[in-house]
C-alpha cells in the first residue's frame, strides 16, 4: 500500500507539474498588461472602478443634481467636502434650500468613495484623471458646481413599498422595476 | 551531395584543421614552447571573453523570458528594448566599494568567490564547442567535468565560513547539503549516456552522435527520462528556480553573499549565470548532440543544407533551447522547502535515476538503442 501512495504520488505530481508548465507557457504568448504611462496618456484607459478625482456631472442645460443635503460632506472621514448652501424663495413662495458652492479639496482626499456611495441623488462620482500633480496645495481645492449652474428640476420617482423601511431593505432589486426604482431603492434606507 | 563538397564542407568547419594550421605557421616564426604558451594565453583570453558575454547574454535574456513568464515587457527604457540595461548593471557594479567587515575571515572571504569562477571557467572549458573545437578534452573529460563543478561548492561553503555572519552561514549549510545531493542525480544520468555511448570523452561523445544521430533519439526512452532528471537536477545545481533556497530573501536575505559588495558580490552572480549556461551545455553535448547537426534519415539534401551550418552555432543554439526550458521550469514553480528539496532527490529523482540507468544498461545490452 505505501509503495502505491509513493507512485500514485509521482505520477499526481509529475501530471501538476505539467499543467504548470502548460499555463506559463501560455502566459509567455498572451498579450503583455504592462501600460507604457507617459508614451501611452494619449491612448491610456484606465478600469471602471478606478477613482482618479471626485467631480459632479453636469448636463447640457448647466443643471446638476446636487440637492445641498451635506451628507457627503458628514460623511467624510477626512472633512474633504464642503457644502455652501443658500436659502432661496421660489415663486410660489416656500423657501428652499440650493447649493452654492462645493468645495472638494483632493489634497486630503483618500478617495474611499463614501461620499458617492452616501449620495442620495448620484450627484457626485469619480472619474479617471489622476495626472493632479500641482506645486500649490490650494490648487488642489477646488469648486465642483459650474458657476451659474442650478439643480435640476426633481421627477416624480414611484418608490417599492418595501422601500422606506431600512430593516427590509432588499438585497436584490426586483427584475421587474424600472432601473431607476431599483437604485432609489437601494439609496433610500441609506439616506435615513 | 558529393562526397569532395562534404568532405570540403568537413574540413573547413573543422576547428582542428584550423588551429593545427596556426600553430604550424606560428612554429616558423617561435620556438615551440613560445608558440604554445602564447596559444595557451590566447585560448585563455577567449574563453574569459566568452565567458563575460555570455553572462550578459544570459542575465538579458533571463530578464526578459521571466518578464514573459509573467505577462511583462521586461526591460525596455535603457537601450533600444533594453539592450544596455545589462552593460549599465555592470558598470554600476564596477564602482561600488568592496567591503571588509570586522572579524570576517579576510582570506577566506576574498577566496570564495574566486573559488566559485573558477570551478565554472574549468567546467566551462570543459564544453566542445565545434568539431577540433575542444579546449580540455581526454579520455575522462565527463568526470573531470563533475569533478571540477564540484570546486564550486567548496566557494559557497567558504563564503559562509568566512563572512561572520549567520545568513551566510545558514544559506551556505543549505546550498551544500542541496548540490551534494543533487550531483548524485546529475552524476548518475551522465553515467547513462556514459553507458550509451560506451566513452566519457567529450569530443568522442559528439562525434558518436554526429555519426549515429543525437543520444536523446539513439537512447530513446531511457534518455528522455534522463534527460528531464537532467532538467531539474541541473536547475538545482546552479541554485536556481524553485531550489532556490541558499537565497531566500525572506529569511536569509541573500544567502551565501550575503555580506559580499562590488565585483566579489558580482563573481557570484556572474557564476551563477554561467552554472546555468554550462549546465545547458552539458545538457546539449550529452543529449542534443553537442555541434552535431540534425540529420533526419532518408533526408539527404536536408542533411546537406543542416550540414552547411557551422557547428558553433549549433552547440550555442542547442544551449540556449535547454537554458530556455530551465527558465521555463524555474518561472513556473513556487520555492521548495529545504527538506522538500532534499527528499524530492533523494526518495524521488536519485532512485528514478538508479532504475533509468538500469533500463539504459538493458537497451545497450540487448542492442535496443536507436542507431541512424
Amino acid at each position: 500500500m505505501e509503495n502505491m501512495n509513493y507512485l500514485q504520488g509521482l505520477v499526481a505530481g509529475m501530471k501538476t507539474l505539467g499543467v504548470g508548465l502548460k499555463t506559463t507557457m501560455r502566459e509567455f504568448f498572451t498579450k503583455k498588461i504592462t501600460e507604457q504611462y507617459p508614451e501611452n496618456r494619449k491612448e491610456l484607459v484606465m478600469f471602471d472602478r478606478f477613482r482618479g478625482s471626485l467631480v459632479m456631472p453636469h448636463n447640457e442645460q448647466n443643471e446638476h443634481k446636487c440637492i445641498a443635503c451635506g451628507l457627503c460632506m458628514t460623511n467624510c472621514p477626512n472633512g474633504t467636502i464642503e457644502v455652501k448652501s443658500k436659502m432661496i424663495e421660489t415663486e410660489d413662495g416656500k423657501k428652499k434650500k440650493i447649493l452654492d458652492q462645493y468645495i472638494y479639496d483632493q489634497g486630503i482626499c483618500m478617495y474611499c468613495q463614501v461620499c458617492v456611495r452616501v449620495c442620495p441623488q448620484d450627484a457626485i462620482t469619480f472619474d479617471q484623471s489622476f495626472e493632479t500633480a500641482v506645486f500649490d496645495r490650494q490648487k488642489l481645492v477646488r469648486q465642483l458646481n459650474q458657476p451659474g449652474s442650478k439643480c435640476q428640476e426633481k421627477k416624480p420617482v414611484a418608490r417599492p413599498a418595501a422601500a422606506p423601511k431600512p430593516a427590509e431593505k432588499p438585497a436584490v432589486a426586483p427584475a421587474s422595476a424600472p432601473a431607476e426604482a431599483a437604485d432609489a431603492a437601494e439609496k433610500t434606507p441609506k439616506t435615513e | 551531395m558529393g562526397e569532395g563538397l562534404g568532405g570540403a564542407i568537413d574540413s573547413m568547419f573543422n576547428l582542428q584543421t584550423w588551429t593545427s594550421a596556426i600553430h604550424a605557421w606560428l612554429l616558423g616564426l617561435v620556438p615551440e614552447w613560445a608558440a604554445i604558451l602564447l596559444e595557451c594565453v590566447v585560448v585563455a583570453l577567449l574563453i574569459i571573453t566568452l565567458y563575460a558575454v555570455f553572462a550578459i547574454a544570459l542575465i538579458y535574456m533571463e530578464r526578459k523570458v521571466c518578464a514573459f513568464f509573467q505577462c511583462r515587457l521586461g526591460p525596455n527604457r535603457v537601450g533600444k528594448w533594453g539592450l544596455l540595461q545589462v552593460f549599465s548593471d555592470v558598470f554600476k557594479m564596477l564602482q561600488k566599494e568592496i567591503i571588509n567587515m570586522r572579524k570576517s575571515d579576510m582570506f577566506l572571504h576574498d577566496l570564495a568567490p574566486f573559488l566559485v569562477v573558477t570551478a565554472s571557467m574549468l567546467t566551462f572549458a570543459c564544453l566542445p564547442w565545434n568539431k577540433g573545437g575542444h579546449i580540455i578534452d581526454f579520455n575522462v573529460g565527463l568526470f573531470f567535468m563533475i569533478a571540477v563543478s564540484s570546486i564550486g561548492v567548496v566557494g559557497i561553503l567558504l563564503a559562509g565560513l568566512g563572512s561572520n555572519s549567520k545568513y551566510p552561514m545558514i544559506g551556505s549549510m543549505r546550498a551544500g547539503a542541496q548540490l551534494i545531493s543533487y550531483e548524485i542525480s546529475i552524476g548518475i544520468t551522465m553515467l547513462t549516456i556514459v553507458a550509451l555511448s560506451g566513452t566519457m570523452q567529450i569530443s568522442e561523445i559528439v562525434q558518436q552522435q554526429a555519426d549515429n544521430g543525437w543520444n536523446i533519439i539513439r537512447g530513446h526512452v531511457p534518455a528522455v527520462i534522463a534527460f528531464l532528471i537532467y532538467l531539474i537536477a541541473g536547475n538545482a545545481e546552479c541554485n536556481r528556480g524553485p531550489f532556490d533556497l541558499p537565497e531566500g530573501e525572506s529569511e536569509l536575505t541573500a544567502g551565501y553573499h550575503t555580506e559580499y559588495s562590488g565585483m566579489h558580490f558580482g563573481y557570484f552572480y556572474l557564476a551563477e549565470y554561467l552554472n546555468l549556461f554550462i549546465a545547458a551545455g552539458i545538457a546539449s553535448t550529452i543529449f542534443l548532440g553537442g555541434w552535431a547537426p540534425l540529420h533526419i534519415a532518408g533526408l539527404d539534401g536536408f542533411n546537406g543544407v543542416m550540414d552547411a551550418i557551422p557547428g558553433a552555432v549549433w552547440f550555442i543554439g542547442k544551449t540556449f533551447f535547454v537554458i530556455f526550458l530551465l527558465m521555463w521550469e524555474r518561472w513556473t514553480f513556487p520555492r521548495l522547502r529545504i527538506d522538500h528539496i532534499l527528499s524530492l532527490e533523494w526518495k524521488y529523482l536519485m532512485p528514478l535515476s538508479l532504475i533509468n540507468l538500469l533500463l539504459m544498461a538493458l537497451v545497450v545490452v540487448f542492442g535496443l538503442g536507436i542507431n541512424v
